[in-house]
Formats: C-alpha cells, structure tokens, sequence
C-alpha cells in the first residue's frame, strides 16, 4: 500500500540545512493502524505531508499502491489526494462559512459528483458521526469534538484508502478526545489505513503498531499489541 | 466541478465577508453609473442642439453678402462687404431647380405704437415664404400674403411678445400699429416659439420686404433663407445659389453661403466625440475599480490562506484553485454593474423629474460598453490574486494560521 524508501526532507532556515526528515523508511500494508509519537519537532508532520503529497521528497521514493509519486505531475498528486487520501488536523481546517453539511460535502462538490448523490453521501457520513442534526450549523456554532468529527466526515466522504490525522485531539478536552480517537479506530473496521501523528501515549499505545520518530529518523517500529 | 457549484461557492465566499464585498460593489457601481450618467448627457447634449437646429427649419441654406475665406465657415465678423445683396437677386434664386423657397430677409429696429403704448422692437421685413422656410406658425389670423414682393403693403404679423406689449389681451386682428411714419393692419400673430438659437422671435414685427425697404430706407438685405428641395439638393444648391449670384455680380464671389446640415454636422461630430471623451474618462474610474478589487482580492487571499491549503488537502487543483478566485472577483463585478446600473436609472430618473425639457437619453452602447468594461477589469485584476492563490503552497499555506 505505502512504500517510503530512504525519504529526506531538508529546510533551508538561516543558511542552515534542517533534516526535517532523513533517509525515512517506511512499509505500511492496507488496512493498517499506525500511530506516529516523537518529541515536538522530530519530523512527524512532515512524514505525514509526504505521505499526503502535500510536499514532496527531496530525496528518495514513495511508492502508492506500487505507483511511484515523486513523477507525478501537480494535478495528478490533486486527483491522488482526491480519491485516495483523508486528512485530519489539530485545527480542524473547516471553512467558516459553510455549513456543516457543506464542509463535509467539499471533497464531492470539487471532484463534481452530482447533488443529488451528494446528498445521499452527506447525510449517511454526518449520521455516522453522530451530526445528523448538525448538518446546517456554521462551524462557530459547533463544539472542538463536533468540528473534528465534521472533519473526520469530510475525510472519509470520499471513501479513500489512507487516513491521515495529524494530532487530530490535539486541540480537544480528554472526553471529546476520547469520541473522537473511537471514531479513527472505527475507520479501520471499514478497511481504511490509518496513520495517525500523536503526544498521547495513551492514544499511540493503543495501535497496533507503533512508530517512534527522533530528529528525522524512525528509531523504533513495534508491531503487535503492547 | 461543476459550474453551478463553482458559482455556488463564490457567491458564499461573496456573501460571507459583507464589508469587503459591499466596498467592491461600491466601486464598481459608482464607476458604471458615471459612465451610463455622463454618456447620458452627453447624448442629451447633441440632441439638444440638434432640434435647436431643425427648429430653425430644414434644409435651410443661408445666403450672407461679403465674401468667407474659409467655405462653409462662419460669417467673417470684419472686412468691407462689397456688394449689396437685393430683392431681386433673391428672387433670381429661385431660377435654380435645387431651390424649393427662398425668402429675403431686411431686419431694422423701429419704434411701434398703438395710441399711447410704444415699443422699440425688431422689425422684419420678408415675404410669405418666410413662414414655411423659418418652420414658423401663427395662433391667429394669417401671414403676409404671396405675390408681387416689389408691393410695399402696410400690413404686419406679430411676434407673441410683441403682441401682448402692445395690445395685452385684446384681440389685434384688424386693428393699425404705426411703424415709423406709416400704419400697418394687423393681420396676424406668430405662436409662442421663444428663443431658437438666440434669436428672440416673440418680440418682432414681420411686414412685407418692400415696406421694410422703404421703411429703412435700403435695397441691401441682411440675408437670405433658401430651403433646398431635399437633403440630397443641398449641395447642388449651395453651387447653383453661388454661381447666380456671381453671374447678377459681374463675376465676383462676393456671398457666403452656409449650409445648416453643415453646421448641424459640425456640431454633431464635435459632440459625438465629447460623448465618447466623456465616457472614457468615466471609464477611467473602473479600472481604479478594477485595481480596488485586485487589492481586495489579494487581502482576502491572504486571509483565507488556510482556506486555499484546505481546499488543495482535499483534492483541489491548482486550476481549480484559480477558478474559484477568478469567478469570485467577475461575480463581484457583475453584482457591481447591476448595481452600478440601477444607480444610474434611478439618476436618470431624477434628473428627468428636475430638467423634463432636457431631452435625456441613454446611448444604447454605453451600459453595454460600461458592463463589458466593469467585468473585463473585474476579471482582468482579479487574474493576479487568483494565480497568486492557485500556486500555495499547501503545506505553508496550512501552517499559517
Ligand atoms: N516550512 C518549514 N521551513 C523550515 N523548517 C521547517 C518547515 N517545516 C518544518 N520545519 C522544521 O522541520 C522539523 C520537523 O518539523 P515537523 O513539523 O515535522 O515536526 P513535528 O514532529 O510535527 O513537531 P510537532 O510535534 O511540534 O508538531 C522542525 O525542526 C521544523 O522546524
Ligand atoms: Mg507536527
């Protein structure tokens, strides 16, 4: 599913390289569930955007589904990142004046499914979550967890392959943090591929696998329930 | 992605930020009226003179003793006037075919009186062709009758003015006036025409031209009014009139002969081009318009930064991106031309309401011209702000918060 060989990523910052990520290798099968932990700064985020072709490697390749990605062109990253990948973030990144409902239906509306499929798509995924009676609430008059869980169901709307979640409780209080931990996990009951970027060891205790990243390296990989 | 949701998200992005949308609308509005306004009077304008010519009657050609240096032009306002034109070199103008009426004109200033009231006023001498030529017509009575023009007659036709300054609201018909030393019948007066073309004609007393020379004292007339058959003879009949008048002159070119359609069209070019003048100027003001709106657009871009790194998370591409912006930016200003639109009705309206003898109208290319330019501007500033966000980068864009 997703095949990382040898990735480095260097920022420039002062005259000065930064090794955000280096020589990173990494295999994760489909329908994994792997949590990501490191001190601030250890290149998490970064591995996650590569993995997201929100950025690109400078060195080495990533391979989708046996598809190498460093040769796509940006739109073809576009239409990857459309059909195949679901983002997650701390800041929930919803827009504030749409709808609820809107927010989640952003990824149909851009890849031009027709509305009254859309409908149909939108109501079952806001159902899922638990926002069904939330579907035409601005995102400021939603709670933290009732935003992420909008944006969780903006994520999976599309039905993509891999989810990606970049400390997604990393804004909320421990209960919502909770509902919405259970509500990842759940993804994985559908076949999805979680990696999911956390401070929680808690959290990243309960995957099944777990990576642990220092200074732009993977420094350890423990597969199997702690 | 479809278009309808293109325009559906743009329109929410328009209505989401109110303030910024309302000051872009604002621009664009006050930039398209004023280009609808001033086109407006400009046309208004040409119009205007336009009757004030043809109300001076149609076809008219003018025949002025002494000689122009420039053909076609004015009267020269110096320089000694040669020869004298006469009563019978008018009448001689009517041997061209291109001539449908000709109508010699003395003008002279008399006393008139009637018995005690007496009045200073212009004094007209002409024939009866004066009345169809000048586009004149009378409330009462009848004008100096047709034939034999060599017949001094005493009677007179007066002016609106002239009328109720000498005989108030009684009814003149019949009644004498003494002009000079001789009394003239009444036998008819003008209807209130007013001022056309700074020649005051409700205070005058038209008489037959050979009382009027008598009167004064002359044989040279101060001109001659020659209407043309139709529009295409006025050529042929400003040449033909030229060349009669030089044969009665011993070969000298000593009239000038101005042509009113040439006049007229004069006017009318100058006044086409004001128009135009006018509304470019107007223009100007959409284009800074167009740069508030690039500016605009540029601020909402940086603030929706976020936004835009979302958008491309979620599968947008960078064209899709532009799209957004662009359709944003030509939605503003669409929204920004009805209203400029609008604006300008409700202008025009009430400048009919405050002007109604003001013959107001709207050129039909100016609202076209002032929307395709608000919208080309629109989508022309717009472009920048657009690519600007079509190429975040969406990690940075992300970052920022
Ligand atoms: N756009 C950038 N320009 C310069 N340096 C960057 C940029 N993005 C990341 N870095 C640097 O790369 C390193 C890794 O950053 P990254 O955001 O991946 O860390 P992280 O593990 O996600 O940290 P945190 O837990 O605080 O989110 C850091 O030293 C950071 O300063
Ligand atoms: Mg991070």
């Amino acid at each position: 599913m997703i095949r990382l060989e040898n990735v480095s990523r260097v920022f420039q910052v002062g005259g000065e390289s930064v090794h955000a990520l280096d020589r990173a290798t990494l295999v994760v099968e489909k329908g994994e569930y792997v949590s990501i932990m490191g001190p601030s700064g250890s290149g998490k985020s970064t591995l996650l955007n590569i993995l997201g072709l929100l950025d690109r490697p400078d060195e080495g390749t990533y391979c989708i589904d046996g598809r190498d990605t460093t040769a796509l062109t940006d739109d073809q990253q576009a239409t990857v990142r459309r059909f195949k990948i679901g983002f997650i973030f701390q800041f929930f990144y919803l827009v504030p004046r749409l709808t609820a409902a809107d927010n989640v239906g952003l990824p149909l509306v851009l890849a031009g499914v027709a509305p009254h499929e859309r409908r149909h798509r939108i109501a079952d995924a806001m159902d899922r979550f638990g926002l069904a009676d939330r579907a035409g609430h601005r995102p400021d008059q939603l709670s933290g967890g009732q935003r992420q869980r909008v944006a969780i169901a903006r994520a999976v709307i599309m039905n993509p392959a891999v989810i990606l979640a970049d400390e997604p409780t990393g804004n909320l209080d421990r209960t919502s943090g909770d509902e919405i931990i259970r509500a990842i996990e759940s993804l994985r009951e559908q076949g999805m591929t979680v990696l999911i970027v956390t401070h929680d060891p808690h959290i990243g205790g309960r995957a099944a696998r777990a990576i642990r990243m220092v200074d732009g390296r993977i420094v350890s990989d423990r597969k199997g329930q702690a | 992605m479809r278009a309808a949701d293109v325009i559906g998200f743009c329109r929410r992005a328009v209505s989401g930020y109110p303030l910024r949308s309302c000051l872009m609308l604002l621009a664009m509005a006050i930039g398209v009226a004023s280009v609808v306004m001033l086109s407006t009077l400009g046309e208004g304008t040409r119009r205007y003179v336009s009757r004030q010519f043809s109300s001076l009657g149609t076809h008219l050609l003018i025949v002025l003793p002494g000689r122009s240096e420039t053909t076609g032009g004015p009267p020269p306002m110096m320089g000694q006037t040669p020869r004298d034109l006469t009563v019978q070199d008018a009448m001689a103008l009517t041997r061209s075919t291109a001539v449908r009426r000709v109508a010699p004109i003395v003008v002279g200033s008399a006393p008139v009186s009637v018995g005690s009231r007496q009045r200073e006023i212009t004094i007209l001498g002409s024939t009866a062709e004066l009345l169809p030529i000048r586009n004149l017509a009378l409330s009462l009575g009848r004008f100096i009758p047709a034939g034999d023009v060599s017949r001094a007659e005493a009677v007179c036709v007066l002016g609106h003015k002239a009328r109720n300054e000498l005989f108030g609201n009684r009814s003149p018909l019949g009644r004498f006036v003494r002009i000079g030393e001789r009394r003239f019948r009444v036998i008819g007066v003008l209807t209130r025409k007013g001022q056309s073309l700074g020649v005051d004609i409700s205070d005058v007393a038209i008489i037959p031209v050979a009382s009027a020379t008598a009167l004064f004292n002359t044989e040279s007339l101060f001109r001659i009014l020659v209407q043309a058959r139709n529009r295409d003879a006025i050529s042929r009949a400003k040449r033909n009139l030229q060349e009669i008048i030089r044969d009665r002159h011993e070969g000298e070119d000593d009239v000038t002969v101005i042509t009113q359609d040439a006049l007229l069209a004069t006017f009318d070019r100058i006044l086409r081009t004001l128009t135009l003048a006018v509304a470019g100027i107007a223009a100007i003001s959409l284009a800074v318009a167009g740069i508030l709106i690039m500016n605009v657009m540029l601020i909402a871009i940086s603030q929706r930064t976020a936004e835009i790194g979302l958008l491309k998370a979620v599968g947008a591409t960078r064209g899709q991106v532009l799209i957004l912006f662009l359709v944003e930016s030509t939605l503003l200003s669409l929204l920004g031309t009805a209203v400029g639109l609008l604006l300008s009705t409700a202008g025009l309206l009430v400048l009919r309401q405050m002007f109604p003898e003001f013959p107001l109208a709207v050129p039909w290319w100016s609202p076209a011209a002032a929307a395709a330019t608000a919208v080309a501007t629109g989508t022309l500033f717009g472009m920048l702000p657009a690519r600007r966000a079509a190429q975040l980068d969406p990690v940075t864009a992300l970052a920022e918060k």
